[in-house]
């Protein structure tokens, strides 16, 4: 029974990222399209927290929600303020096919990928090995072999380096 | 102490075996329930927090407050509320409509998804995650969308400025917010909300005396951020009418208003109740090491105290709102970046020195 729950919710969840997916590229109003995009973000943590990654779920909604506060100041300031009305873009037939083959050929690959590693087979054995989250902690701060935490600290320096080339790109010039 | 555990065992019970429904069914009802159940007490928080702020803003104005309608005015929140469901509604022209009616929504999901973490008692709270502090900072990061969505749908360049005055507020303080959390969670060694108040149980365990200085340092900090965080005086921009045409919220009207308003207030009860059960122990009872004292004090259940500390921090950030003038944008940033964020970091240095170095109580 508790299966049939699972489905509902993963019924509800799955309409909510597709439905919501489909409105963010044919919205005409760069502000619904942004929403919407949030909408998928957020309804795919949802999924995580089904799965029990509750970790992975709280991550996803702290970065998104960051994220998408950026999107919309982004659209608010670069964007022209006729299409920011919705009154230049228009849907075209020929943009919409180009989008639809694109997500096709994305959808072959996984389709590929998928069957290529056999998870779906292992998946329904019931063979996979779940790890514990103290471990993958431990991988992620740990210096042996097969522990990650060269670059981890990298990924930081790459991030302080992003940071204050942000500084010195947004400072305004001292007035000499 | 009073364990909360023994009231949903026995309904959980009274579901399966009584009743034999199966788990599909008692999951269901029991989550309609416990979403009734904190739904119906945010609102009357709501309520109670309204009259609170009245009579605390009278006392500190010395004032009375409310008094005509009922026993010291306490029926004139009936009356606010009734005031505020029948109001017209009306759109604003050429606006974004749809987004003009999300924006509310999103700013009470966040803040009913942080209320939901509050320990009310031992064994009584409705979301407790093993990452529990930190699911905390992501749903209340949900707010900032809120307020910008609600000062693009507005249609009114004064809501825009204002939204990305309260966003940009908002995204700073969060900084200082969380990493309090982190100095509470290096000194309990976990993130968990309910293993955070577990280990402040026992004589003189509260964090701000566990951790002495540091603690106390990240206490007042909190309560800082947390009031900004909040939107409440002297960081309550939105609320500025007569300098800035008020704020992010000016276009709304009835119900769209109240939601801003019940989450400012709502926020303001979340930030206390973090602050009283993370750094003052939650509902851990004052136990002093005296055997007599402290089974005195562990026979008042555990919600009495959760509810008294709340209180007790609401009040004193009622008196900060109420006594210090506004704050002017570029103060509240300067104050955040170039005080108040060093500082949290200094203090989080010294409490990781601290554990380390095995110098807590």
């Amino acid at each position: 029974m508790a299966s049939l729950a699972h489905i509902i919710i993963f019924t509800i969840l799955a309409v909510v990222i597709l439905g919501s997916a489909i409105l963010s590229v044919m919205s005409k109003s760069i502000m619904r399209s942004v929403t919407f995009l949030l909408f998928v973000l957020f309804a795919i943590a949802g999924i995580y927290f089904m799965l029990g990654y509750t970790y992975l779920g709280a991550a996803q909604i702290s970065v998104y929600a960051g994220g998408i506060t950026v999107l919309y100041v982004f659209a608010i300031q670069l964007v022209s303020k006729r299409s920011l009305q919705g009154l230049t873009e228009r849907i075209k037939l020929s943009r919409v096919l180009q989008g639809a083959l694109l997500s096709l050929a994305g959808l072959v690959t996984v389709g590929v990928v998928l069957l290529k590693n056999q998870f779906i087979v292992k998946a329904v054995a019931g063979s996979i090995e779940e790890y514990d989250m103290s471990q993958v902690a431990q991988a992620i701060v740990g210096s042996d072999k097969y522990q990650y935490v060269l670059p981890f600290e990298f990924i930081s320096v790459f991030l302080l380096a992003c940071i204050i080339g942000g500084v010195l790109i947004a400072r305004k010039e001292d007035k000499k | 102490m009073f364990d909360f555990q023994i009231v949903t065992t026995w309904f959980d019970n009274l579901l399966r075996q009584t009743l034999g429904l199966g788990d599909f069914w008692s999951i269901l009802i029991e989550c309609v329930m416990v979403g009734l159940i904190i739904l119906t007490i945010y609102a009357l928080i709501a309520m109670f927090m309204i009259f609170f702020e009245r009579k605390v803003c009278a006392w500190f104005q010395c004032r009375l407050g409310p008094m005509r309608v009922g026993p010291w005015g306490v029926f004139q929140v009936l009356a606010d509320v009734l005031k505020m469901l029948i109001k017209e509604i009306f759109g604003v022209d050429r606006s974004d409509k749809f987004l003009y009616a999300l924006a509310p929504c999103l700013t009470i999901v966040a803040s009913v998804g942080t209320f939901s973490f509050l320990p009310w008692n031992k064994g009584a709270q409705v979301l407790d995650f093993n990452v529990g502090v930190f699911m905390i900072t992501a749903i209340s990061s949900i707010g900032v969308l809120g307020v910008i969505l609600s000062g693009w749908g507005s249609n009114n360049k004064y809501s825009v400025v204002s939204a990305m005055r309260g966003a940009v507020q908002m995204i700073s303080y969060e900084m200082s917010l969380g990493l309090c959390m982190v100095i509470a969670v290096v000194l309990c060694g976990t993130m968990q909300l309910s293993g955070i108040v577990e280990a402040q149980t026992g004589p003189w365990k509260w964090l701000i005396i566990q951790g002495h200085i540091p603690a106390i340092v990240a206490f007042c900090i909190f309560l800082i951020a947390g009031n900004a965080e909040a939107n409440r005086g002297p960081f309550d921009l939105a609320e500025a009418e007569s300098e800035l045409t008020a704020g992010y919220h000016t276009e709304y009207s009835g119900m769209g208003f109240g939601y801003f308003y019940l989450a400012e207030y709502l926020n303001l009860v979340v930030i206390s109740g973090l602050a009283a059960a993370i750094f003052l122990g939650g509902w851990a009872p004052l136990n002093i090491g005296v055997d007599g004292f402290d089974a005195v004090m562990n026979y008042i259940p555990g919600f009495v105290w959760f509810i008294g500390k709340t209180l007790a921090v609401i009040w004193v950030l009622m008196w900060v709102r109420w006594t210090f003038p506004r704050l002017r944008i570029d103060h509240i940033l300067i104050l955040e970046w170039k005080y108040l964020m060093p500082l949290t970091l200094i203090t989080l240095v010294v409490m990781t020195a601290c554990v380390s170095l095995g110098l807590t109580f």
